[in-house]
Parts: structure tokens; C-alpha cells; sequence
């Protein structure tokens, strides 16, 4: 099947900076794919470029099926929906919601019919004749979308529109989101700095970093697997080690990580040739005991801070000078009570959560 | 009981005895009820006056006056001078609106740059400025040696004096008058919300009609206001530029003052064009008022 939406080798320069660096990317119809990164890592200025609000300076665009690199924005068949989302201040919400359809001569009747079925989608009703500044920010951020999604296009933009909104509003409006999207069928593509809010409302995630896409996958691919150092850390938390490859035993690998702890790993995810590898594991993957055993892939540890976060402690843990681990516990088991800072654990990294993220 | 006392003096200290406030408004109002509101009485009363032979005013009723000013005569002129000051204000809107855009949409350090460009020659007096049109307007002057030696005309055309003439001195006069209110509106405008017009569908027209527009509409009005109207009694200009070949309502009251020495005419007159004003004003703030 075609993809919806076709980056070919785009680059765009501001100056001599490459905002976007010779990116390609397929988004496919009815997906929801979240452009995930730090800030002024390319993201926005790439959803600008699909919008047509940027034009490139290398490489071409095609929307469904049709090369639009060139065409304004007014001639794309996408909508977006603003950081800020620039509701028109002069206009009521009703006629915010027609802008689309009357540049589009929809005549008046199936405008109306359109307009009243979205404003009930996004739960607006009642709200027809209001100011943007008669609004909550949340209301807002409904217009905007009802604004944009009621011309009906190929592809919704979606940059950062969560970012103005409270943490409960936010979480409240990322499934909302989702389950818009699913009625609608529509292709979302949609920017975030957010990892959390990336992972929870989309199909594939393409992860940024310097003007590149460093991954391109489903949410758990990201999270399970990273496949850079950058990735590791920047989706969720993440413990990067260096370690040295030792001895290849069938199908486990020995390495050794600084001050000489031993874990095994699965040969199959460390290349032949790496004589040293970048490791990722998981806070919530390391496993604690509170007695001291040395077998292997046990790391010894002292417990050197406890910060509480709710339903889980935050441990930091240090084995030596150039070996720190940061752990996730449960509070309501009974080995977070018993333990307090100062006190000795073991730390098993167990094989199959060992991700390598780098090697040379 | 014991609670009124305090909430009154609560009171007093949020806001400052009336008293005050009539004492810090006290310059201000004496400056307009001299300089404003009693000239203006005076104005109204002479123009029902009468004079004698040697153009002293007499205090006798009439309406003469008034008759003459709506007079086929008088009334044409002061057709003309609608008819300019529409023209100039269509003119200094059609060059001053992009002029202010444009600015509105630099970076602040450039902005401030060239809106200092815009006001540089307001640093310069208003007749050296007009006596400059002058040199470049006359017969032998700049632009018609420029364009002799550019051979795109043989023999010197007549620019100073004429109509042409006027109309370039008054929309020069006026035009940072239109672009300053209008760069005050357009430097307001959130530029996403263009971005977002282009977004639903509209080019670029629409966008400027449906959206700029209606978001600028305050400045456009002010800077319409503060063109057209000062412009309707501009005699300077029209006299130094326009030789007195097209005389404006302004060239007139002018003359009824300083040489035919009626002031009674003149009075009236004056009266008739600040009623114009008024009218005016209250249509653009209707306007305004609708619009919010």
C-alpha cells in the first residue's frame, strides 16, 4: 500500500544549521505517528515542511500519492493544529470551525450539518457563539481541533497541542486524542517532546535527534529495544553502561563493566566484531535482593539515595567508582521496607533486558 | 458599628479622594477650556455676527453668514477638499499598509530601525520639508531634469502648481500618520494566525481579506482618522505646492481671516468644518464600537 505521507531525502537549512538532515520517512494512511525529541531537534520544522509552511532545500514531499514539495500551504490537503492554536480572536467558535469549509464553498447546508456533528464530537455544543477569549485553555485546544479535522484531511498536524495544558487535563485529552483518531480513521502526525505522552497515544514513534531520525518504531520497540544510546535515554529512563567484551560461551557473552562486574548477555545482540559495547537496561528491570550473593550477573551495591515517587522509590545505587544504577522499586513490597540508604543489595541484570545501543 | 469606619477608610486608601484627582486633571482642563472650548464659543459667536466697512465684527445677529457658506460656491470647495483628503487618505492607506506590515513583521532590533526611518523626517520643519517638493517639483527642477536626461520626456512638464503637486505634498505630509497606527495593529497580530488561514484553504487574498483585515481594522481606522481629517483643512501645502491654482476649504478660511479680513465668514466656516469633524469622528467610533 501507498503511504500517506512520503519524506524523501528531505534537508532544510536555516543558515549553514540543518534543521532536518536528509530525513525520509513513510507515515501510513490512518496512523498515528509521533515525531518524538528535544527541543530544536528538527521535529517541528519537519511537520512544517508537511505542512508547507517551510519549503525544502533538498529532497521531495508527497502526499497521498501526489508530489506536493512547492505547493503553499493552502493547496495541501493537510490541516494543523496549532502550539498555540490560533483561533481567529474576531471570530465566534462556530465561525472559527466554517473558516475551513467556506474556503472550500461547502455549501451552507452540509457546512451546518458538518459543523454541528464536530462540535458534538469534541463536546463543544452549547459554546457556538463564544470568543476564543471566552474559553478555557482546554476548550480552546478543542476548537482548534474541531477546526482543523472538520474540512476532513488526508493528514492532521498536530504540534505540541497538549503542551498548554495541565498535567490531569493533558492525560485526559492524550486518550481522547487516541480514541478521536481511531473514529476517525484519519492519519495523525503528531510533535512532542513528551516521551511519556509519545508512548501513550502512538502507533509508531520516529524519535529525533539533531535534524536525523535515530529510530523509527511502535512504542514498544522504542522502549524495549533502543537502538541508540540517545534513544535509550531519551524514552523513558534509562541505565547506558560501557562494558568489555570477554568471552563468548554458545549462547551467552560475557562482559565486564566497570570496576570488573561480570553479566552474561544474549550473543545474538552483540555484533562479532565489538570489542566493546554501550548497554542499556531499564530501571524497573534491575532486580533487587537485599542479600549479598555473588553470583553472576549480580552486581553489589550500596543503596546511596531513596526518593519516593508514588507507586514506586527511585534508587540510586553505586558499585564502585565508575558504576552507578538507577532502580525502580515497588513501595507496597516488603523489600522496599526493608531497605534504607547506606544499606548493601544485589543488583541482577538479567540477560534478556541487556540492550546493546552501541558498540565498536 | 465598629466595622463601617474601617471598610470606608479601606476605601479611601484603594482609591484617592476625588478631590485629588480634580486637582492632578486641573492643568489639563484649564489648558482645553482656554485653548479649546473658548475660542471655539468665540468662533461660534462671531459667525453670527455682522462686520462693518473697515472688517471690524459687529455684534448684530444674522445667518448670512451661513447662508454663504452653503452657497453653490463654497459648498464646491469644500467638495474639493473632501475630495482630496479622500484621495490622500485612499493613497497613504494603499502605500502605508503594506509599509506597516512589512515592519510589523521584522525582528524587534529591525522594527525599531525602520520605524525610525518612517519618523527621521518629522525631525525636520514642516515648510523646509514642503520647500524641498518644491525644488524637485518645479520646471527646472529635479525630477524634471532626471527625466529629460533620462530622454523619457524632451521638454520640462509642469508638475508644481498643478493638483499632482498637491496631492504629493499632502500624502507625503501624512503618510507616517497612517503607518504608525496601523504598524501598532499589525505588530499584534500573531503571525500563526495567517499561518493558519494558508492552512484551511485561504490564499493569499482571503487571508488578507478574512483575516488581516478584520485584525488590523482598528489601526486602519485611526490611521484613516488621522489622516483624513487634518488633511481637510491642510492650507500650507495647497498654498506653497498648489500656488493657490486649487483653493482648499482650508486656503479660504485663511483668507477670510488674514485678507478679506471677515471674520465673521470665517467664522462660520470654521464652525461648519469642526461640525464636519465631529460628524466624522463619531461615524469611525460607531464603527469601532460595532466591531468590538
Amino acid at each position: 500500500m501507498n503511504p500517506m505521507i512520503d519524506v524523501r531525502a528531505v534537508t532544510k537549512r536555516f543558515g549553514s544549521f540543518a534543521a532536518v538532515d536528509e530525513v525520509s520517512l513513510q507515515i501510513r494512511a490512518g496512523e498515528f505517528l509521533t515525531l518524538l525529541g528535544p527541543s530544536g531537534c528538527g521535529k517541528t520544522t519537519l511537520l512544517r515542511l508537511i505542512s508547507g509552511f517551510e519549503q525544502p532545500d533538498a529532497g521531495a514531499i508527497w502526499i497521498a500519492g501526489e508530489d506536493v514539495t512547492g505547493r503553499p500551504p493552502y493547496r495541501r490537503n493537510v490541516n494543523q493544529v496549532f502550539q498555540s492554536y490560533a483561533l481567529f480572536p474576531h471570530l465566534t467558535v462556530r465561525e472559527n470551525i466554517a473558516f475551513g469549509l467556506r474556503m472550500q464553498k461547502v455549501p451552507a447546508v452540509e457546512a451546518g450539518r458538518r459543523i454541528d456533528e464536530v462540535m458534538e464530537l469534541v463536546a463543544l455544543t452549547g459554546f457556538e457563539e463564544r470568543r476564543p477569549a471566552e474559553l478555557s485553555g482546554g476548550q480552546r485546544q478543542r476548537v482548534a481541533l474541531a477546526r482543523a479535522i472538520v474540512p476532513r484531511p488526508a493528514v492532521l498536524l498536530l504540534d505540541e497541542p497538549l503542551s498548554a495544558l495541565d498535567a490531569k487535563l493533558r492525560k485526559a485529552m492524550q486518550l481522547e486524542l487516541k480514541q478521536l483518531q481511531r473514529r476517525l480513521g484519519m492519519t495523525f502526525v503528531f510533535v512532542t517532546h513528551d516521551q511519556e505522552e509519545a508512548l501513550t497515544m502512538s502507533d509508531r514513534i520516529a524519535v529525533f535527534d539533531r535534524g536525523r531520525i535515530e529510530q523509527l518504531g511502535t512504542a514498544a520497540d522504542i522502549y524495549h529495544r533502543p537502538q541508540t544510546a540517545f534513544v535509550a535515554d531519551f524514552v523513558g529512563e534509562a541505565n547506558v553502561l560501557r562494558a568489555t567484551v570477554s568471552a563468548r560461551q554458545g549462547e551467552r557473552i560475557d562482559l565486564i563493566l566497570p570496576g570488573g562486574f561480570v553479566v552474561s548477555a544474549n550473543a545474538g545482540i552483540v555484533p562479532p566484531q565489538a570489542r566493546k559495547v554501550t548497554l542499556s537496561i531499564r530501571p524497573e528491570k534491575i532486580c533487587l535482593t537485599a542479600d549479598r550473593t555473588d553470583a553472576r550477573g549480580a552486581v553489589p551495591a550500596r543503596v546511596e539515595e531513596i526518593v519516593f515517587q508514588g507507586a514506586t522509590s527511585r534508587l540510586v545505587l553505586v558499585a564502585g567508582a565508575d558504576l552507578r544504577l538507577v532502580a525502580l522499586v515497588a513501595n507496597e513490597s516488603s523489600l522496599r521496607s526493608a531497605l534504607a540508604v547506606g544499606d548493601s543489595v544485589a543488583c541482577a541484570l538479567h540477560p534478556e533486558d541487556l540492550v546493546v545501543v552501541g558498540w565498536e | 458599628m465598629q466595622a463601617l469606619p474601617t471598610a470606608a477608610s479601606a476605601r479611601a486608601h484603594a482609591r484617592p479622594p476625588k478631590v485629588v484627582g480634580w486637582l492632578l486633571l486641573a492643568p489639563l482642563l484649564v489648558w482645553l477650556a482656554a485653548f479649546v472650548v473658548l475660542p471655539l464659543l468665540v468662533l461660534l459667536v462671531y459667525s453670527f455676527c455682522q462686520r462693518d466697512d473697515l472688517g471690524r465684527v459687529v455684534f448684530s445677529f444674522t445667518w448670512e453668514n451661513y447662508e454663504r457658506v452653503f452657497s453653490p460656491l463654497y459648498l464646491r470647495i469644500l467638495g474639493r477638499s473632501i475630495g482630496y483628503a479622500g484621495l490622500t487618505t485612499i493613497i497613504c492607506l494603499v502605500i502605508g499598509f503594506p509599509v506597516a506590515w512589512f515592519i510589523a513583521r521584522q525582528t524587534p532590533a529591525r522594527r525599531n530601525r525602520l520605524l525610525l526611518l518612517v519618523m527621521i523626517p518629522f525631525w525636520t520643519n514642516f515648510l523646509i520639508r514642503t520647500y524641498a517638493w518644491i525644488v524637485i517639483l518645479k520646471g527646472e527642477g529635479l525630477l524634471n531634469a532626471l527625466l529629460q536626461y533620462g530622454r523619457i520626456i524632451a521638454e520640462p512638464i509642469e508638475l508644481l502648481y498643478t493638483p499632482f503637486a498637491v496631492l504629493t505634498g499632502l500624502v507625503y505630509a501624512y503618510l507616517p500618520f497612517m503607518i504608525l497606527p496601523i504598524y501598532v495593529s499589525a505588530e499584534k497580530v500573531d503571525g500563526s494566525l495567517v499561518e493558519a488561514a494558508h492552512d484551511l484553504g485561504a490564499g493569499p487574498l482571503r487571508a488578507f481579506s478574512s483575516v488581516i483585515i478584520p485584525l488590523t481594522q482598528p489601526g486602519i481606522l485611526a490611521g484613516v482618522l488621522l489622516v483624513f481629517v487634518p488633511a481637510i483643512g491642510m492650507f500650507a501645502i495647497t498654498d506653497l505646492m498648489g500656488g493657490a491654482q486649487v483653493p482648499l476649504i482650508g486656503n479660504v478660511i485663511q483668507n477670510q481671516f488674514l485678507r478679506a479680513r471677515n471674520w465673521p465668514f470665517g467664522a462660520a466656516l470654521g464652525v461648519v468644518f469642526t461640525l464636519l469633524f465631529v460628524v466624522t469622528y463619531a461615524l469611525a467610533q460607531r464603527r469601532r464600537r460595532r466591531h468590538a
